[in-house]
This record gives structure tokens, sequence and C-alpha cells, in this order.
């Protein structure tokens, strides 16, 4: 993922914001979040989002679409850290073992 | 930069709004400063510019040639991040005076660790606030200098073990008592100072608002749980934040024009304050603390705790 003296812009400059997104963290998870649609509040009525707003690494996807609503991780930089599990009132994610 | 006339608050709005840290930044798994950096980004009105101490923060968010920042944002030193964000705030003026400048105003966000806060940087802060500059100073607060290696600061907890602070058989952890930051900061009597949790998100957002509206120097003294230093379980920190404000170690209040004391909801609707054991057995870096010979250290943590409770609600009125 590093890059090479020829691909980096002149002076060593970062030109441009959140390029961190080309380093994938998702490497370092040891347990995965697993979500079950039947019991989140995002699904049903696109309430809660707890585990949105705590997730450290951007890693919950809540997803709107024609009035539907459904539920991704992104599992390429998601650390594995378990908060989102944690603080779900409805205990709707568990932690498995990658 | 989109300007917002309101901080998002409800989830919907959230969701509308651009991060202002994009994930593949290095913080540790677990960690919640990313979390208090998000929240922070929910409260923003329009251009802003950080300015950040060295720290946690700044260098596993920034590592070459990465940067996980989506405005601008600016490190020079681990003792100046007032200074610098003093001298942002009159560049952008003088710039925009001489028409080099899109914007009239632009807010100006200093951030730093306790360590960057409590000790380094100390003197720079006490000037920008001196000074009257309109700067949201933001400490997020793990406890230590975790970065470097876990070592103690003056935000440190009595009984809490560092690298520099270590539990034996003569000494309990750290002796001494956490410097009372939010109460010197306050004493500067500048307009707008407040502790937040992440864990109470919709108290945090909210002043954090309030904070950048204010004409001149503001502070937010965040907590921040560090699963790696504190040896604590990473899916906790936000838990955590919380059981920090309900143990009375970081109640969260708000100090208007150095004077005015209001206690916020999360802290002003608890009964009683959780025991400090509850807070000490989530972390390992308590866990010497539950041997009999540090039984006295201990219940007199616990006094000096319930004593500054006693003295935050009569400065609140309650
Ligand atoms: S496990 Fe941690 S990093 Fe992964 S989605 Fe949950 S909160 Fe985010
Ligand atoms: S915290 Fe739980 S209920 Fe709430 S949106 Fe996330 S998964 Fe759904």
């Amino acid at each position: 993922m590093s890059k090479k003296y020829d691909e980096i812009p002149i002076a060593g400059n970062i030109v441009e914001p959140g390029n961190s997104k080309g380093y994938l963290t998702g490497g370092w998870r040891a347990k995965k979040p697993i979500h079950k649609d039947e019991t989140c509040l995002w699904i049903k009525n696109g309430t809660c989002g707890l585990c949105w707003i705590y997730c450290p690494d951007n890693s919950v996807k809540l997803i709107e679409k024609d009035g539907k609503y459904s539920y991704e991780y992104d599992y390429d930089y998601c650390k594995g850290c378990g908060i989102c599990a944690n603080e779900c009132p409805t205990n709707s994610i568990h932690m498995e073992d990658e | 930069m989109v300007e917002y006339d309101k901080p998002a608050v409800a989830i919907k709005e959230m969701l509308k709004r651009d991060q202002v840290l994009s994930a593949g930044h290095r913080m540790c798994a677990g960690c919640a400063a990313p979390t208090v950096v998000k929240l922070m980004g929910m409260a923003l009105r329009g251009p802003t510019i950080v300015c950040e101490a060295t720290g946690c923060l700044e260098v596993a968010t920034t590592i070459y040639p990465y940067t996980a920042w989506e405005i601008p944002w600016i490190h020079v030193a681990f003792e100046n991040a007032s200074a610098v964000a003093s001298g942002v705030i009159e560049a952008t003026k003088a710039m925009y005076a001489k028409g080099n400048y899109a914007h009239e105003h632009v807010d100006v966000i200093a951030i730093g660790g306790d360590g960057g806060t409590f000790d380094i940087g100390f003197g720079s802060l006490s000037g920008m606030l001196e000074r009257g500059h309109d700067i949201v100073y933001m400490v997020y607060d793990n406890g230590a200098y975790q970065n470097t290696g876990i070592q103690r600061s003056g935000g440190t907890l009595p009984g809490q073990e560092t690298t520099t602070s270590w539990a034996g058989k003569v000494e309990p952890g750290k002796r001494q008592k956490k410097k009372p930051l939010t109460e010197i900061v306050a004493a500067h009597k500048i307009p707008y100072v407040a502790t937040v949790s992440p864990g109470y998100q919709r108290d945090f957002i909210t002043k954090f608002r309030k904070a950048l509206e204010v004409e001149g120097p503001a502070f937010i003294h965040a907590y921040s749980p560090c699963p790696r230093g504190w040896r604590s379980e990473t899916g906790r920190s936000i838990e955590l934040s919380r059981l920090a404000v309900q143990t009375g170690i970081h109640p969260l209040y708000e100090v208007i024009d150095g004077e005015k004391y209001i206690m916020s909801g999360p802290s002003k609707r608890l009964k009683e304050l959780t025991p400090m054991e509850e807070y000490w057995k989530t972390q390992g870096q308590f866990k010497h603390l539950f041997k009999p010979e540090w039984e006295e250290f201990r219940k007199q943590i616990q006094v000096d705790i319930n004593h500054e409770w006693e003295l935050l609600k009569k400065k609140c009125g309650i």
C-alpha cells in the first residue's frame, strides 16, 4: 500500500483530503460484527443508528433507498472493536471469530 | 464546505453530513477519539480549520503519505496548538481584508490530548484564552500520554497505573489528584466551558455547537476511553465514557463566563454516584487497587470524588 517515490506528489504534499481510505484497516480484525435485520430499529423504521454514531471507523453503512432501509458493514475498514455490538439496544449485532 | 444552520443530532440529519475524519486512519481498534471527532463534525456550522497538538489522534490520522482529515488541518508541535490556532485565525482575517480569502469568518478548532493540554500545551492555551481569540479548544482526555507509551499526565487519575506511575509494593499507581483543568480554564472567565462524553452524543453535539457560536474562546473537555492504555475491552469504550459520568469522575456541566455553572442532563439525572469500584474493575490499569494494602487509598479516592461532586452541585445550585 505504500507509494513509490515517483508516485508521490511534488514536495511530498498530500493533495487529496481523506486519502487514508486508500489504506485498508480491515486486516486488523480478529472478530467480525454480524448484524441481524429482524430486530434492528434502523431496518424497522429508520431510527436508532447508535452503531453508526459510535463506530470509530465509519464501517457501519445505514442505507435508505426508495423508502426501504438496509444495513451493511464495510469490512475493508472495520477493526472488529465490538463497540457496535456492545451499544446496540436491541442486541441485533454479535461478534464472530474471523 | 456547506453551511449548516443547525447541528445534526438526529440520525437522519447525521447521515446527510460529510465525515470530518475518514476511515483508514490508524487509531487503535475501539479508541473513542475518532468518535469524539465524528461528534464534533455533527456540530460544525461551515468552513472550519483544525489545528492539532501532537498526540495519538494527530499521529495516527496522518501517517504519511495518508491523511484521514477531510477538512483543513494543521499540526506544528506538542506545545503550541493554541498559538497556531491564534495565528491561523489572525491570518484568515488579514487575508480576507486583502481580498485573498473567500471567507470573512472561518471556525477555528484546536485539539489536543490530555498530555498536550493539561501539561505541555498549557501555557499556550492560557495565552490564547487571555487574548480572547474566537477559537474552540477541545481536549480529548484519555488519561495519559498513550501515544508515546502510556506515561502519566496531569490528566491521569489517582490510582491509575502508567509506565511512569507503576503500581507495586510501595506505590498504588499515581498518588496525586487529577489537575482540575476545566476549572482552571473557566477561571480565565471565557464565555463558554463545557465537559462532554461521547456516550451522551446529544449533549456532546449541542454543547460543541454552543462553543462554536459564542464570540471569543470556548473550551470543551471530552472524555475519551483508550482500550490499549487502560487495558479495557475494545467494545466497551463508549460504555466506559458513560460510566465516567455516572461515577462522577467526569461530571457533565457548563460554565458561562467563568461564573454561571449549569449541570447537564446526564449528570443532573443521577440519583447517586456509581461507586468507583464499578469503574476500576473494567480496566487492567486499576486492578492493583483491589489488593488489601490499598484499601485506605481506595476509600480516600471515593471520599475525594464525593467531596468534589458536592462542591460541583453547590456551584450549580442543586
Ligand atoms: S466492530 Fe467496531 S469498527 Fe467494526 S463496525 Fe463495529 S464499531 Fe465499527
Ligand atoms: S444499534 Fe442495533 S438497532 Fe440500532 S441501528 Fe444499529 S443494529 Fe440497528
